[in-house]
């Protein structure tokens, strides 16, 4: 049974329908990436995954016993956010918040569990830095950290490069991809980069106008791919 | 000075207003953090406005023990200010600045038309500004305040850790599966129960410097959750103690020697985080 199945998914605020009639789904070990314009619904679906909204239509179905609070999401970074006074500890620390329940304090498993993942995201040596201080590929570093200890299943990503450099970028994708195939965990991924899509991904998932889900192979062979390469080509 | 003090200090007023005075310090320093960190700073005033237009109300109806009024009025207030989210017509700031003028405008309306005592003005002023009330509190106030201050003491301690999670990142902790709007309608509450308790020690035009102050002093020199909240209390209680033995030694008013003295160590904490950087 796929991980995540989504059938006739209409999703959308009040009366505005954003997304009609989307149907896909996601097995253990994919890397899908959703593409597609601004204002597009990427986010609005990610929610719909995440189950912080009801679909209008349609159903979302969790299988192989994934638990809702078993998602690792990584969201777009807020004002608030920016300049927050809280160590890099603190922060990954809150990730274990979901298998918590109403115990109101941190356990020594779930202390190891956020030191392990600071050492896989390799920021072991940042713990008690201030959030506020770092660069904006530490700041994200941090935040995956976080999201794995929310997880072992599969990682929900909103734009994760945006606002950082090319070099920064690179080893942000590296990062990904390597939890994604050492790791086996799922990457669902949202991003503005097709070529990045392309070049990583294992699905694509196009939102807009035209709406389609394929494996990456399957992709490139549409005409959108291959008008859009054209064009990269021609500058 | 001292002998003087130390006369002072055996009085039962001073006692309670230090004892006051310290737990609504304590109290409005640690939700002061978390209002400073989402962005809600002017949520203090905007509540004190409305705890002030709910007591005229109060006054006018004959309402004797007042506290029964203003507050249930005030933590509904607060409910309907931090639910305001993305998705209302009147954004957040707009939404507090109409309650608050609108209370403020109608409560002294109210006092003015149904006025009972010969001094309206001294009443206002003494409401705005807390100038004595801090010292002439009885005992039924005090021990109402130290229990409201030991619950949202318990409160937050007991969730500080889901307090820093959905402060920092609400969608996050949504998604994780914390119960977030419960959280947000939980502070909301605890907020409106400090403002109704803090308007007895500087009056309700000077409770948001209470709320702000400390947390932002604490955030120019330390870099951890728990190290601003701690530092934070310890400003708090020490600024508020400062304030009320200066106050009573000097005759000052009690409300604006406190923050007085919180914009003096926010001065020094000031420098200090430019020095340190």
């Amino acid at each position: 049974m796929a991980l995540i199945q989504c059938k006739n998914l209409t999703l959308g605020y009040d009366h505005k329908k954003l997304i009609e009639q989307l149907s896909f789904s996601v097995e253990q070990g994919d890397y899908l990436c959703i593409v597609g314009e601004n204002g597009s619904g990427k986010t609005t679906l990610m929610k719909a995954l995440l189950g912080l909204i009801n679909p209008i239509k349609g159903s979302i179905i969790r299988g192989d016993g994934l638990k809702p609070k078993e998602i690792g999401y990584l969201p777009q970074q807020t004002i608030v956010q920016k300049d927050f006074p809280a160590s890099v500890k603190e922060i990954v620390l809150t990730g274990c918040q979901g298998r918590m329940g109403l115990r109101p304090f941190y356990s020594k498993a779930e202390k190891q569990l956020a030191k392990d993942n600071m050492e896989k995201m390799d920021i072991t040596d940042l713990a008690n830095r201030c959030y506020r201080d770092l660069s904006g590929g530490q700041q994200q570093r941090v935040l995956l950290a976080r999201a794995l200890c929310a997880t072992q299943k599969v990682l929900l990503l909103d734009e994760p490069v945006s606002g950082l450099d090319p070099k920064v970028t690179e080893e942000m994708y590296r990062l990904i991809s390597q939890l994604n195939r050492r790791d086996n965990i799922t990457v669902i991924m949202i991003t503005h980069d097709i070529e990045a899509a392309v070049k990583y991904s294992s699905h694509i998932l196009h939102i807009g106008d035209s709406t389609f889900f394929a494996t990456n192979k399957e992709y490139q062979k549409t005409d959108f791919y291959k008008s859009f390469a054209e064009e990269k080509e021609g500058i | 000075m001292v002998e003087k003090l130390l006369m002072y200090l055996q009085y039962p007023f001073v006692q309670y207003a230090l004892i006051v005075g310290v737990l609504i310090a304590l109290c409005s320093a640690l939700l002061g953090v978390i209002l400073v960190l989402k962005r809600f700073s002017f949520i203090g005033d905007g509540l004190s406005h409305v705890a002030f237009g709910a007591m005229a109300i109060a006054a006018v109806l004959g309402i004797s023990n007042n506290m029964l009024f203003v507050l249930p009025v005030t933590v509904i207030c607060a409910i309907l200010l931090l639910r305001t989210g993305n998705n209302t017509r009147i954004k957040g700031d707009a939404a507090i600045a109409m309650i608050s003028v609108g209370a403020l405008a109608i409560g002294y309306l109210l006092m003015h038309l149904f006025s009972t005592s010969s001094n309206v003005s001294g009443d206002v002023c003494s409401t705005l500004f807390g100038s004595t009330s801090i010292l002439t509190l009885t005992p039924v106030e005090v021990w109402l305040t130290i229990g409201l201050s030991v619950v949202v003491l318990g409160v937050f301690i007991f969730y500080y850790n889901t307090i820093l999670s959905v402060t920092f990142d609400e969608s996050f902790a949504h998604g994780t599966g914390t119960k977030v709007s419960l959280y947000n309608l939980l502070i909301a509450v605890l907020i409106a129960v400090i403002i109704v308790i803090a308007m007895n020690l500087v009056g309700s035009l000077l409770i948001s410097a209470l709320v702000i102050f400390p947390a932002l002093s604490a955030m120019r020199v330390f870099k951890s959750f728990k190290g601003v909240t701690v530092c934070s209390a310890f400003v708090s209680v020490f600024c508020a103690l400062a304030g009320i033995i200066i106050s009573i030694a000097t005759s000052t008013p009690v409300g604006s020697t406190i923050v007085a003295i919180n914009i003096f160590v926010f001065l020094i904490f000031y420098v200090v985080g430019l020095v340190k950087r």
